[in-house]
Protein backbone atom coordinates (compact mmCIF):
# COMPACT_ATOMS: atom_id res chain seq x y z
CA UNK A 1 0.00 0.00 0.00
CA UNK A 2 1.36 3.42 -0.69
CA UNK A 3 2.03 6.28 1.34
CA UNK A 4 -1.41 8.33 0.36
CA UNK A 5 -3.11 5.09 1.28
CA UNK A 6 -1.85 4.63 4.28
CA UNK A 7 -2.62 7.62 5.03
CA UNK A 8 -6.26 6.92 4.02
CA UNK A 9 -6.55 4.16 5.65
CA UNK A 10 -5.54 5.86 9.35
CA UNK A 11 -7.04 9.01 8.49
CA UNK A 12 -9.40 8.43 11.39
CA UNK A 13 -6.44 7.12 13.86
CA UNK A 14 -5.29 11.35 13.89
CA UNK A 15 -4.42 12.60 15.80
CA UNK A 16 -5.47 10.68 18.86
CA UNK A 17 -2.05 9.07 17.42
CA UNK A 18 0.74 10.80 15.73
CA UNK A 19 1.56 9.61 12.54
CA UNK A 20 5.69 8.88 14.22
CA UNK A 21 2.80 6.26 16.52
CA UNK A 22 1.55 5.14 13.98
CA UNK A 23 4.72 4.62 11.93
CA UNK A 24 5.99 2.62 15.61
CA UNK A 25 2.63 0.67 15.37
CA UNK A 26 3.41 -0.54 11.87
CA UNK A 27 6.58 -2.12 12.62
CA UNK A 28 5.88 -3.29 16.41
CA UNK A 29 5.45 -7.21 17.05
CA UNK A 30 2.34 -8.60 18.68
CA UNK A 31 1.99 -12.27 19.50
CA UNK A 32 -1.65 -12.96 20.32
CA UNK A 33 -2.14 -16.30 22.60
CA UNK A 34 -5.06 -18.06 22.73
CA UNK A 35 -8.17 -17.19 19.56
CA UNK A 36 -11.06 -17.54 21.34
CA UNK A 37 -13.56 -14.71 23.23
CA UNK A 38 -10.72 -12.76 23.89
CA UNK A 39 -7.90 -13.57 21.21
CA UNK A 40 -10.66 -13.10 17.88
CA UNK A 41 -11.61 -9.53 19.08
CA UNK A 42 -7.91 -8.45 19.77
CA UNK A 43 -6.74 -9.37 17.03
CA UNK A 44 -9.52 -7.75 15.40
CA UNK A 45 -8.74 -4.77 16.78
CA UNK A 46 -5.03 -4.94 16.62
CA UNK A 47 -5.11 -5.76 12.69
CA UNK A 48 -7.41 -2.15 12.22
CA UNK A 49 -5.27 -0.08 14.32
CA UNK A 50 -2.54 -1.42 12.30
CA UNK A 51 0.38 -3.24 14.23
CA UNK A 52 2.66 -4.41 11.44
CA UNK A 53 3.33 -8.34 12.54
CA UNK A 54 0.91 -10.61 14.36
CA UNK A 55 1.70 -13.87 15.58
CA UNK A 56 -1.78 -15.45 16.19
CA UNK A 57 -1.64 -18.94 18.19
CA UNK A 58 -4.09 -21.48 18.87
CA UNK A 59 -4.49 -25.20 18.58
CA UNK A 60 -8.30 -25.23 18.47
CA UNK A 61 -11.15 -24.97 16.39
CA UNK A 62 -14.62 -23.38 16.40
CA UNK A 63 -17.36 -25.29 18.00
CA UNK A 64 -20.85 -24.01 17.94
CA UNK A 65 -20.33 -23.20 21.97
CA UNK A 66 -18.08 -20.77 20.35
CA UNK A 67 -20.89 -18.47 18.48
CA UNK A 68 -21.83 -16.90 21.05
CA UNK A 69 -19.32 -15.03 22.24
CA UNK A 70 -15.92 -15.37 19.39
CA UNK A 71 -16.39 -12.54 17.21
CA UNK A 72 -13.91 -14.59 14.68
CA UNK A 73 -16.54 -17.59 14.73
CA UNK A 74 -19.12 -18.09 12.58
CA UNK A 75 -21.39 -21.19 11.03
CA UNK A 76 -19.91 -22.01 7.91
CA UNK A 77 -16.52 -22.20 10.32
CA UNK A 78 -17.51 -24.88 12.84
CA UNK A 79 -14.35 -27.32 12.71
CA UNK A 80 -12.08 -24.92 11.15
CA UNK A 81 -8.67 -23.47 12.76
CA UNK A 82 -8.92 -20.93 15.13
CA UNK A 83 -5.69 -19.77 13.93
CA UNK A 84 -6.03 -19.79 10.43
CA UNK A 85 -9.76 -17.81 10.62
CA UNK A 86 -7.80 -15.38 12.57
CA UNK A 87 -4.67 -14.86 10.14
CA UNK A 88 -7.86 -14.51 7.33
CA UNK A 89 -9.61 -12.09 9.33
CA UNK A 90 -6.90 -10.24 10.08
CA UNK A 91 -5.54 -10.28 6.20
CA UNK A 92 -8.72 -9.59 4.95
CA UNK A 93 -8.99 -5.96 6.96
CA UNK A 94 -5.62 -4.92 6.69
CA UNK A 95 -3.89 -6.75 3.95
CA UNK A 96 -0.82 -4.88 4.74
CA UNK A 97 -0.41 -7.17 8.24
CA UNK A 98 2.18 -9.57 8.40
CA UNK A 99 0.76 -12.66 10.14
CA UNK A 100 2.06 -15.57 11.20
CA UNK A 101 -0.41 -18.74 12.46
CA UNK A 102 0.97 -21.57 14.66
CA UNK A 103 -2.19 -24.05 14.74
CA UNK A 104 -0.94 -25.66 18.34
CA UNK A 105 -1.91 -25.44 22.08
CA UNK A 106 0.79 -23.82 23.63
CA UNK A 107 3.49 -25.07 27.13
CA UNK A 108 6.98 -25.03 28.08
CA UNK A 109 8.09 -26.64 24.94
CA UNK A 110 7.25 -23.84 22.26
CA UNK A 111 6.05 -20.67 24.37
CA UNK A 112 9.80 -19.28 24.62
CA UNK A 113 10.17 -19.51 20.76
CA UNK A 114 7.26 -18.51 19.64
CA UNK A 115 7.55 -15.67 21.82
CA UNK A 116 11.03 -14.23 21.76
CA UNK A 117 10.76 -11.69 19.20
CA UNK A 118 7.61 -10.24 20.19
CA UNK A 119 7.59 -6.68 21.64
CA UNK A 120 4.10 -7.70 23.98
CA UNK A 121 2.78 -10.95 24.20
CA UNK A 122 -1.42 -10.36 24.22
CA UNK A 123 -2.57 -13.31 27.26
CA UNK A 124 -5.99 -14.29 26.02
CA UNK A 125 -5.71 -17.95 27.63
CA UNK A 126 -8.40 -19.57 29.05
CA UNK A 127 -6.25 -21.80 31.14
CA UNK A 128 -4.38 -20.22 34.57
CA UNK A 129 -1.53 -22.65 34.76
CA UNK A 130 -0.76 -21.87 31.41
CA UNK A 131 -0.66 -18.63 31.83
CA UNK A 132 2.27 -18.96 34.34
CA UNK A 133 3.75 -20.96 31.92
CA UNK A 134 3.71 -18.01 29.67
CA UNK A 135 5.18 -15.56 32.32
CA UNK A 136 7.82 -17.75 33.29
CA UNK A 137 8.39 -17.42 28.84
CA UNK A 138 7.85 -13.94 28.86
CA UNK A 139 10.53 -13.14 31.87
CA UNK A 140 12.94 -15.47 30.16
CA UNK A 141 12.18 -13.41 26.39
CA UNK A 142 12.16 -9.94 28.11
CA UNK A 143 8.64 -9.35 27.19
CA UNK A 144 5.77 -7.49 28.44
CA UNK A 145 2.53 -9.87 29.08
CA UNK A 146 -0.97 -8.14 28.42
CA UNK A 147 -3.43 -10.33 30.34
CA UNK A 148 -7.11 -10.57 30.23
CA UNK A 149 -9.69 -12.98 31.75
CA UNK A 150 -12.95 -13.50 31.84
CA UNK A 151 -15.77 -15.01 33.42
CA UNK A 152 -19.56 -14.11 33.01
CA UNK A 153 -19.66 -10.29 32.61
CA UNK A 154 -16.93 -9.78 34.90
CA UNK A 155 -13.42 -9.32 34.05
CA UNK A 156 -10.03 -8.30 34.57
CA UNK A 157 -7.69 -6.94 32.60
CA UNK A 158 -3.10 -6.50 33.75
CA UNK A 159 -0.06 -5.74 32.46
CA UNK A 160 2.81 -7.77 33.66
CA UNK A 161 6.56 -6.80 32.99
CA UNK A 162 9.21 -8.87 33.33
CA UNK A 163 10.52 -8.15 36.88
CA UNK A 164 7.07 -8.44 38.03
CA UNK A 165 5.34 -11.35 39.96
CA UNK A 166 2.37 -10.92 37.85
CA UNK A 167 0.23 -13.87 38.08
CA UNK A 168 1.33 -15.22 41.54
CA UNK A 169 -0.47 -11.17 43.15
CA UNK A 170 -3.32 -12.72 41.15
CA UNK A 171 -4.14 -15.91 41.46
CA UNK A 172 -1.48 -16.77 44.05
CA UNK A 173 1.23 -19.34 44.34
CA UNK A 174 -1.09 -22.18 44.13
CA UNK A 175 -2.60 -21.06 40.95
CA UNK A 176 -0.24 -22.67 38.63
CA UNK A 177 -1.59 -25.74 39.63
CA UNK A 178 -4.89 -24.21 39.08
CA UNK A 179 -6.58 -24.53 35.43
CA UNK A 180 -9.74 -22.68 35.70
CA UNK A 181 -11.54 -20.19 37.08
CA UNK A 182 -15.39 -19.45 37.98
CA UNK A 183 -15.78 -19.38 33.98
CA UNK A 184 -16.08 -22.71 33.95
CA UNK A 185 -19.75 -22.23 36.32
CA UNK A 186 -20.29 -19.08 34.38
CA UNK A 187 -20.21 -19.46 31.26
CA UNK A 188 -18.61 -16.05 29.31
CA UNK A 189 -20.98 -13.39 27.70
CA UNK A 190 -19.95 -11.49 24.11
CA UNK A 191 -20.14 -7.95 25.38
CA UNK A 192 -17.84 -8.80 28.58
CA UNK A 193 -15.49 -10.73 25.89
CA UNK A 194 -15.25 -7.85 23.79
CA UNK A 195 -15.06 -4.96 26.66
CA UNK A 196 -12.40 -6.90 28.13
CA UNK A 197 -10.79 -7.71 24.41
CA UNK A 198 -10.82 -3.58 23.96
CA UNK A 199 -9.18 -3.12 27.11
CA UNK A 200 -5.87 -5.09 26.52
CA UNK A 201 -5.69 -3.59 22.96
CA UNK A 202 -5.12 -0.63 24.72
CA UNK A 203 -2.95 -2.22 27.26
CA UNK A 204 -1.01 -3.15 24.24
CA UNK A 205 -0.86 0.35 22.11
CA UNK A 206 0.54 1.65 25.86
CA UNK A 207 2.91 -0.07 26.55
CA UNK A 208 4.54 0.00 22.60
CA UNK A 209 3.76 3.90 22.57
CA UNK A 210 5.19 4.57 26.05
CA UNK A 211 2.14 6.43 26.53
CA UNK A 212 -0.54 6.82 28.88
CA UNK A 213 -1.37 4.74 32.61
CA UNK A 214 0.03 1.29 32.24
CA UNK A 215 -1.94 -1.40 34.76
CA UNK A 216 1.60 -2.53 35.52
CA UNK A 217 0.99 -4.13 39.38
CA UNK A 218 -2.62 -3.33 39.32
CA UNK A 219 -5.98 -4.88 38.38
CA UNK A 220 -8.87 -3.34 36.35
CA UNK A 221 -11.28 -5.05 37.43
CA UNK A 222 -14.83 -4.76 35.65
CA UNK A 223 -18.17 -6.25 36.47
CA UNK A 224 -20.70 -5.59 34.46
CA UNK A 225 -24.16 -6.14 36.40
CA UNK A 226 -23.46 -3.66 38.92
CA UNK A 227 -21.54 -1.45 36.46
CA UNK A 228 -18.54 -1.84 38.50
CA UNK A 229 -15.24 -0.47 37.31
CA UNK A 230 -12.24 -0.16 39.76
CA UNK A 231 -8.79 -0.26 39.14
CA UNK A 232 -6.77 -2.27 42.24
CA UNK A 233 -2.86 -2.03 43.46
CA UNK A 234 -1.64 -5.43 43.38
CA UNK A 235 1.57 -3.97 45.28
CA UNK B 1 -18.95 -2.34 66.17
CA UNK B 2 -17.13 -0.99 63.41
CA UNK B 3 -19.01 -0.37 59.70
CA UNK B 4 -17.85 -1.90 56.44
CA UNK B 5 -18.80 -1.95 52.99
CA UNK B 6 -18.65 -5.32 51.34
CA UNK B 7 -18.79 -5.97 47.85
CA UNK B 8 -18.67 -9.89 46.31
CA UNK B 9 -18.24 -10.43 42.95
CA UNK B 10 -18.85 -13.24 40.00
CA UNK B 11 -20.02 -16.41 41.46
CA UNK B 12 -19.48 -14.82 45.32
CA UNK B 13 -22.35 -12.57 44.56
CA UNK B 14 -24.77 -15.15 46.24
CA UNK B 15 -23.25 -14.86 49.43
CA UNK B 16 -23.90 -10.93 49.80
CA UNK B 17 -25.84 -10.36 52.94
CA UNK B 18 -29.04 -7.43 52.87
CA UNK B 19 -26.78 -5.04 54.81
CA UNK B 20 -23.50 -4.87 52.80
CA UNK B 21 -23.65 -0.99 52.69
CA UNK B 22 -22.62 -0.21 56.37
CA UNK B 23 -22.38 -3.78 57.73
CA UNK B 24 -21.47 -4.21 61.11
CA UNK B 25 -18.95 -6.12 62.56
CA UNK B 26 -17.17 -6.55 65.86
CA UNK B 27 -13.64 -4.57 65.56
CA UNK B 28 -10.58 -6.36 64.98
CA UNK B 29 -12.34 -8.80 62.63
CA UNK B 30 -10.15 -10.32 60.54
CA UNK B 31 -11.06 -10.94 56.76
CA UNK B 32 -10.70 -14.59 57.21
CA UNK B 33 -13.48 -14.08 59.88
CA UNK B 34 -15.34 -12.30 57.62
CA UNK B 35 -15.72 -14.65 54.68
CA UNK B 36 -16.59 -17.10 57.49
CA UNK B 37 -19.15 -14.92 59.11
CA UNK B 38 -21.11 -14.08 55.64
CA UNK B 39 -20.80 -18.10 55.14
CA UNK B 40 -18.69 -18.04 52.06
CA UNK B 41 -16.85 -21.61 51.65
CA UNK B 42 -12.73 -19.87 51.95
CA UNK B 43 -11.41 -22.03 49.37
CA UNK B 44 -13.62 -19.72 46.66
CA UNK B 45 -12.00 -16.19 47.48
CA UNK B 46 -8.77 -15.49 45.48
CA UNK B 47 -8.49 -12.04 46.18
CA UNK B 48 -9.06 -9.54 48.94
CA UNK B 49 -8.93 -6.04 47.84
CA UNK B 50 -9.47 -3.88 51.00
CA UNK B 51 -9.98 0.17 50.09
CA UNK B 52 -8.59 -0.49 46.54
CA UNK B 53 -5.32 -2.28 47.67
CA UNK B 54 -4.93 -6.00 47.62
CA UNK B 55 -4.60 -7.58 51.09
CA UNK B 56 -4.20 -10.92 52.97
CA UNK B 57 -7.08 -13.18 54.76
CA UNK B 58 -5.24 -11.79 58.39
CA UNK B 59 -5.83 -7.86 57.67
CA UNK B 60 -7.73 -6.67 60.38
CA UNK B 61 -10.71 -4.29 59.52
CA UNK B 62 -11.16 -0.53 60.37
CA UNK B 63 -13.97 1.43 60.25
CA UNK B 64 -15.06 2.60 56.74
CA UNK B 65 -13.41 0.00 55.15
CA UNK B 66 -14.96 -1.28 51.31
CA UNK B 67 -13.73 -4.22 51.13
CA UNK B 68 -14.09 -6.75 47.75
CA UNK B 69 -14.22 -10.30 47.45
CA UNK B 70 -13.00 -12.08 44.33
CA UNK B 71 -12.85 -15.79 43.16
CA UNK B 72 -10.74 -16.96 40.14
CA UNK B 73 -11.16 -15.54 36.93
CA UNK B 74 -9.26 -17.25 33.95
CA UNK B 75 -11.81 -17.49 30.90
CA UNK B 76 -10.36 -16.43 27.54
Amino acid sequence: MGISKIEERYDRNFNTLSHEEQKTLGTSKVVVIGLGGLGGSVCEMLARIGIGHLTLIDGDVFEPSNLNRQLLCQEDLIGFPKAQAAKNRVNAINSEVKVRYFIEYVDESNLYERIKDADVVMDCLDSIDTRFKLQKAAQKASIPIVSGAIAGVAGQVTTIFPDDKGYELIYGKKGQKQSKGVETRTGNIAYCAFFVAALQSSECLKVLLDRGDILRNKLLIAELWTNTFDIMDLV
Amino acid sequence: MIKIDLKLFVTLSKYLPDNSEGLEISEGTTVEKLILDVGIPKELVKLIFINGKKQNRSYQLKNNDRVGLFPPVGGG
